[in-house]
């Protein structure tokens, strides 16, 4: 045996010779190295998620603005109700566009033939009209006066003055002519286009012009969905994880429950979809595209994050509270009733609020049961048809117009303010509740 | 309307209550240590005798309704009606019911419809006036059964106690009955498709064009259903974000629980999670149209054709969209390898870079691998980037710089709009779902118990 | 001194330790010399093992330790700037409270340190250095057909036994032992005991042990610490029958700890 030769080399100082040096180089190279594959992982992820939100941002901060052109409208009595009337009906079926399009002609009298007025005519959203119809319709003693109104232009104007919509490209590759250009610039030299605030944006439905498409709907149509979401997934989440946790004898049925939370907990979420189409639509004939069912279809995807997170906040209590009850002289429910579940409620909360929160930003299953549809409307109850936010991003994602990028984008930034509004009530809920025992 | 009775019934609830302790207080004459309950469970036990029956018959009814009134309408519809074949039956009903509760028909109303709008207007309105009778009957029944049972030996908060184990039971099993839902009503639609498509065809097939005829006159292909190119293109994008995923996913893992000083990593840690809460249909829209032309314009600049809506544009942002999933997985288990070990390795002169990749990761390795499997099921499940990033075109392709299709998005493109529901073309997003399901099941399954079992050896 | 003619392996002067804002070592002058069994006594958290720490500074690993004075292994400080403790710990060996082998097989457990360390050129002298280790720790007879099998196997003193052998294949100069037997039952004590003193031949041995007769059975020095304080040190014999200092008179004869 070599055991003079290793004793040997053991006692010519092996971790100092020279060689040793170098070895000992060679692995703290090694060692940068690896710690900077750490770091440049860090790195990409970091720059991933600074890419996204700046190019989100960067194309959707402009859709919180509109511009507008000041027109002087003339309410021409012989347009919109040529034998005075005053019927309501008559009102509401002039000819609005007609209007705008005078007034138009007023601030550029040389424009002639049809295709010159109709270009000019495309400047100004076809909103207008629909806006002075509710002027007229709110105060009927409009009729016959005038006044400046500011209106909506439309969203290629509003590209054009967003600088989306470039002067120095080619005629034929961009989306006004020059013509029109021409008009736009001297809209503004007159003083008449102004940028304001865009109210539509946050205060109307869904609509096939950008200019006139809002958010609301969709807002309103999340709202329902949750709402129907939540009464369903706490309640039922709550009382199955105090059950499985506080009651369940374990044995193989309570097995299975739980290896079948685990499992529904991963499953995808368009499977969902495909269980609500085929049940609560195909089987139960519930109506399409109404909240009520979407909410149905997210409390089922829900029910295991808020079961998971509900049994770990009843299992962080300790044993010491229930027997300190049971000692008393509780009943076992009374123990969990009046003394567990109330100190566990925070955890559970924080686990309902982050379910809500995927809940929020879910959008596949809902296609399946048809919250896809285009829809103008507010929704006004739990089974009118409705989208909702994510759906509404989908939607308009999808559509060509260039303003419509600038309306996804920014209704992504909604989306995203809500959820790291939720995110953050469930930090703070943790933060203030958090226990030691 | 079903909003007050609802609010009626829960009204006679609170009365029921009210009356229930009552009558236990006054039976006992002031002195509630001579009941065996205290007087508000008697109160409890009468109001869940009130409401509870009512309750369930009213949602049984709500439940049952439209069948109902399906079956009865169609009975009386005219002869005509009913030997028409059943899509166009159900068309038949389907105008019925909105012209009777407002809606818009499919074409200008014939007199048998009018007919049968009526009717189901007629028989709505007899359903509530009845359901409401019976539920409110059924409320004072219960009540006054429940009032009767109190008595100072009787029983209240174990009786009260027994119901709510039940409602906890039944809650519970919620989970399994959304499984069985699932499987069933996947098998049912799935057997439904498999009676037209032999299975064969649609799992070996490599021509998938599912575009039937909408009408039986119309002219077309009469579609193909081989799945294959649509398992390929799925297959192609899962590896692309797997492999962003897994490597950038672990170091970082591995970055921020061995090496970030611990205030970088209360600040990397959220921002990491960021990640994770961004809500898919972001990434794609961030995928479709910013970094799909980025890849476009780097492509065109090498000399490379790659496709506005290709594999690696979609699978690089999935990748994305994964890291935090990998890395926050990999992090608890990483984190769960004792400190002796790391000891035993740092007091035998290992570099740290040593200990974690000698020792620490080969002593997580299956905790890794159940992290890694359950990102893959994350990856072929994930619906809204392909959609929006992905093409629709089933390319038998293995060249990411392609457009392929995945599972999910023809279960999208299948599903989305109005359809008739027996064709082929719908049918088969079902079986799709169900091979969707089966192959995520099946990773789960296993992911979940390689990570327990990982779990239990360092516990 | 008892080998005066032999310069101290390790030299402690005035070392303080602490942990955040808690003082945990006061004032520790200590020299411990080559090629003896060097024994830590004390009550539970009196700093022994805090000390023994301190020595292949494994301490570095516990946020907000702090380490003050002058602790130097062949004249070098431990604690230097231009420290390598990579080297460091190569050259001081440790085997812990708990048997931690690898989740690895018995041979790739010895194996672990002349290969990060790059000891040996090819797969031949590993064999050998492996063979020549677990035969050094007492080993090699039991697990000589299951070099293969995994090293988490074993009994817990056939454990601890195998941690001694992957300590030695790095062929450490000093070894520190924390508490090593405390897991073990008797019969497996008594092996290492006779195993640690066997090792004395090659390598500079420190032992914290809280069992007073297995000080007395295998070292040749003895150092009683208290509540951080070094409280006597001297030869084993002389500490055990004739300490100077009253309170190690109270604790060897069990009045306290």
């Amino acid at each position: 045996m070599s055991e003079a030769t290793l004793g040997q080399s053991r006692r010519t100082d092996v971790h100092t010779s020279d060689a040793a040096q170098r070895r000992l180089r060679r692995r703290y190279a090694a060692e940068r190295r690896f710690q900077l594959y750490g770091l440049f992982a860090i790195g990409i992820a970091l720059f991933a998620l600074g890419w996204l939100l700046t190019s989100i941002v960067g194309r959707g901060y402009t859709a919180f603005t509109q511009s507008r052109v000041v027109l002087e409208v003339e309410f021409a009595r012989d347009v919109l109700d040529p034998d005075a009337t005053g019927d309501r009906q008559v009102l509401s079926g002039a000819n609005y566009a007609a209007l705008v399009k005078s007034s138009l002609r007023e601030q550029f009298p040389d424009v002639s033939g049809r295709r010159e007025r109709r270009a000019l005519n495309a400047l100004v959203s076809s909103g207008a009209a629909f806006q002075l119809r509710e002027m007229v319709l709110a105060d009927p003693s409009l009729v016959g006066t005038r006044r400046a109104v500011s209106v909506p232009l439309s969203d290629d104007s509003d590209m054009f003055f967003k600088g989306f919509i470039r002067r120095d490209v080619g005629e034929s590759e961009r989306k006004l002519n020059d013509a029109q250009v021409g008009w736009l610039d001297a809209l503004q030299e007159r003083g008449l286009v102004e940028r304001v605030f865009n109210t539509t944006f946050l205060t109307s439905g869904d609509s096939r012009e950008p200019e006139l498409a809002g958010i609301w709907g969709a807002v309103v149509g999340t709202t329902l969905t949750l709402l129907v979401t939540l009464l369903l997934c706490f309640p039922i989440g709550v009382a199955a994880a105090v059950y499985l946790e506080e009651f369940a004898p374990t044995n193989r049925w309570t097995d299975l429950i739980e290896v079948n939370i685990n499992n529904l907990a991963a499953v995808p979420s368009i499977v969902f979809g495909l269980l609500g189409l085929a049940v609560f639509l195909n089987f139960f004939g519930l109506p399409r595209s109404a909240p009520l069912v979407g909410g149905m279809v997210l409390a089922l995807m829900t029910l295991p994050t808020v079961i998971i997170a509900g049994r770990a906040a009843l299992k962080a209590v300790p044993p010491s509270i229930r027997e300190a009850a049971l000692g008393v002289g509780a009943s076992p429910v009374q123990t969990v009733l009046q003394h567990v579940l109330p100190l566990a409620l925070p955890g559970i909360l924080t686990g309902t609020i982050i379910g809500m929160a995927r809940a929020l930003g879910e959008s596949a299953p809902l296609l399946m049961i048809g919250m896809v549809a285009f829809i103008v409307d507010i929704p006004s109850g739990l089974t009118s048809p409705s989208t909702v936010l994510p759906v509404q991003v989908y939607l308009w994602a999808d559509s060509p117009e260039r303003a419509f990028v600038e309306k996804t984008s920014a209704a992504i930034m909604v989306l995203l303010a809500f959820l790291i509004l939720m995110n953050l009530a469930a930090v703070l809920l943790r933060r203030k509740y958090e226990q030691k025992w | 309307m079903n909003l007050l009775l609802l609010a009626v019934l829960l009204a006679l609830a609170g009365a029921a209550y009210l009356l229930g302790r009552r009558r236990a207080t006054k039976l006992v004459g002031g002195d509630p240590r001579a009941l065996h309950s205290r007087p508000t469970y008697h109160g409890y036990y009468v109001a869940l005798w009130c409401g509870l029956p009512a309750l369930a018959l009213v949602l049984v009814w709500w439940l049952a309704q439209p069948q109902v009134l399906d079956r009865v309408v169609l009975a009386e519809a005219p002869a005509s009606v009913q030997q028409l074949p059943p899509e166009r039956v159900d068309l038949f009903l389907r105008d019925a019911r909105s012209l009777a509760y407002g809606g818009v028909t499919s074409g200008t109303p014939t007199p048998e419809l009018e007919r049968a709008a009526e009717r189901f207007r007629s028989l709505q309105t007899a359903g509530r006036v009845g359901l409401s009778a019976a539920a409110l009957s059924l409320a004072v029944a219960g009540l006054t059964w429940g009032r009767r049972r109190v008595s100072p030996e009787f029983r209240a908060r174990n009786a009260v106690e027994r119901s709510l184990d039940v409602f906890l039971v039944s809650c519970s099993t919620v989970a399994i009955l959304t499984t069985i839902g699932i499987v069933l009503s996947l098998i049912f639609e799935a057997a439904r498709f498999f009676a037209l498509v032999s299975p064969t065809e649609f799992l070996f097939g490599t021509q998938w064009s599912p575009q039937t005829a909408l009408r039986a006159d119309q002219v077309g292909s009469s579609g193909a259903f081989g799945a294959i190119p649509v398992f390929a293109g799925t297959l192609v994008i899962t590896i692309i974000a797997m492999a962003v995923a897994v490597p950038v996913g672990l170091m970082a893992a591995i970055y921020l629980s061995e090496y970030a000083r611990s205030s970088a990593r209360a600040v990397l840690k959220p921002v990491l999670e960021v990640l994770a809460g961004v809500p898919t249909v972001v990434y794609g829209f961030f995928a479709a149209l910013t970094v799909g032309p980025v890849i476009r314009g780097i492509g065109n600049t090498v000399g490379l054709d790659v496709a506005s809506e290709s594999a690696l544009g979609a699978g690089l942002v999935m990748g994305i969209m994964i890291i935090p999933f990998v890395s926050s997985l990999s992090d608890d288990v990483i984190s769960a390898v004792p400190q002796a070990m790391r000891d035993g390795a740092l007091g035998l002169g290992s570099t740290k870079s040593e200990m974690i990749k000698r020792v620490v990761l080969p002593a997580a390795l299956h905790g890794i691998v159940g992290a890694v499997l359950l990102a893959v099921s994350r990856a072929i499940g994930e619906t809204m980037i392909v959609v929006m990033a992905a093409g629709l075109a089933a390319n038998l392709t293995a060249n990411p710089l392609e457009a392929v299709t995945t599972v999910t998005v023809q279960i999208v493109t299948l599903l989305v709009g109005d359809q008739e529901f027996d064709s082929a073309k719908t049918l088969a997003a079902f079986a799709l779902g169900l091979v969707l399901f089966f192959v995520t099941l099946v990773l789960n399954v296993i992911a979940l118990r390689v990570v327990r079992r990982y779990r239990e050896q360092y516990e | 001194m008892a080998l005066a003619s032999t310069l101290p392996k390790i030299v402690a002067r005035d070392v303080d330790c602490f942990y955040g804002d808690k003082q945990a070592l006061f004032c520790v002058n200590l020299d411990i010399s080559e090629k003896q069994v060097t024994a830590l006594i004390g009550p539970s958290g009196c700093g022994k093992s805090t000390f023994l720490r301190c020595l292949n500074r494994m301490n570095d690993v516990i946020d907000g330790c702090r380490v003050t004075g002058k602790l130097e292994l062949d004249a070098e400080d431990i604690y230097g700037p231009d420290v390598d403790v990579v080297k460091l710990r190569a050259r001081v060996g440790m085997v812990f409270q708990k048997p931690n082998p690898f989740p690895k097989s018995i041979y790739e457990n010895v194996a672990y340190g002349p290969r990060i360390h790059g000891l040996v050129s090819n797969r031949g002298e590993l064999d050998e250095l492996v063979e020549w280790s677990l035969e050094k720790a007492g080993l090699l007879g039991e697990v000589k057909d299951r070099l293969q099998e995994p090293g988490t196997g074993l009994s817990g003193g056939q454990q601890q036994r195998l941690c001694i052998a992957r300590a030695i294949a790095v062929s450490p100069e000093v070894i520190l032992m924390d508490e090593p037997c405390s897991a073990l039952d008797p019969i497996a004590t008594a092996k290492i005991e006779e195993l640690t003193d066997e090792l004395r031949e090659n390598f500079t041995n420190v032992i914290v042990t809280h069992n007073m007769q297995q000080a007395a059975r295998v070292s040749q020095r003895t150092a009683f610490f208290h509540l951080g304080i070094l409280v006597e040190e001297g030869e084993t014999g002389k500490i055990f029958t004739n300490p100077g200092n009253e309170r190690t008179q109270d604790y060897i004869t069990g009045r306290f700890g």
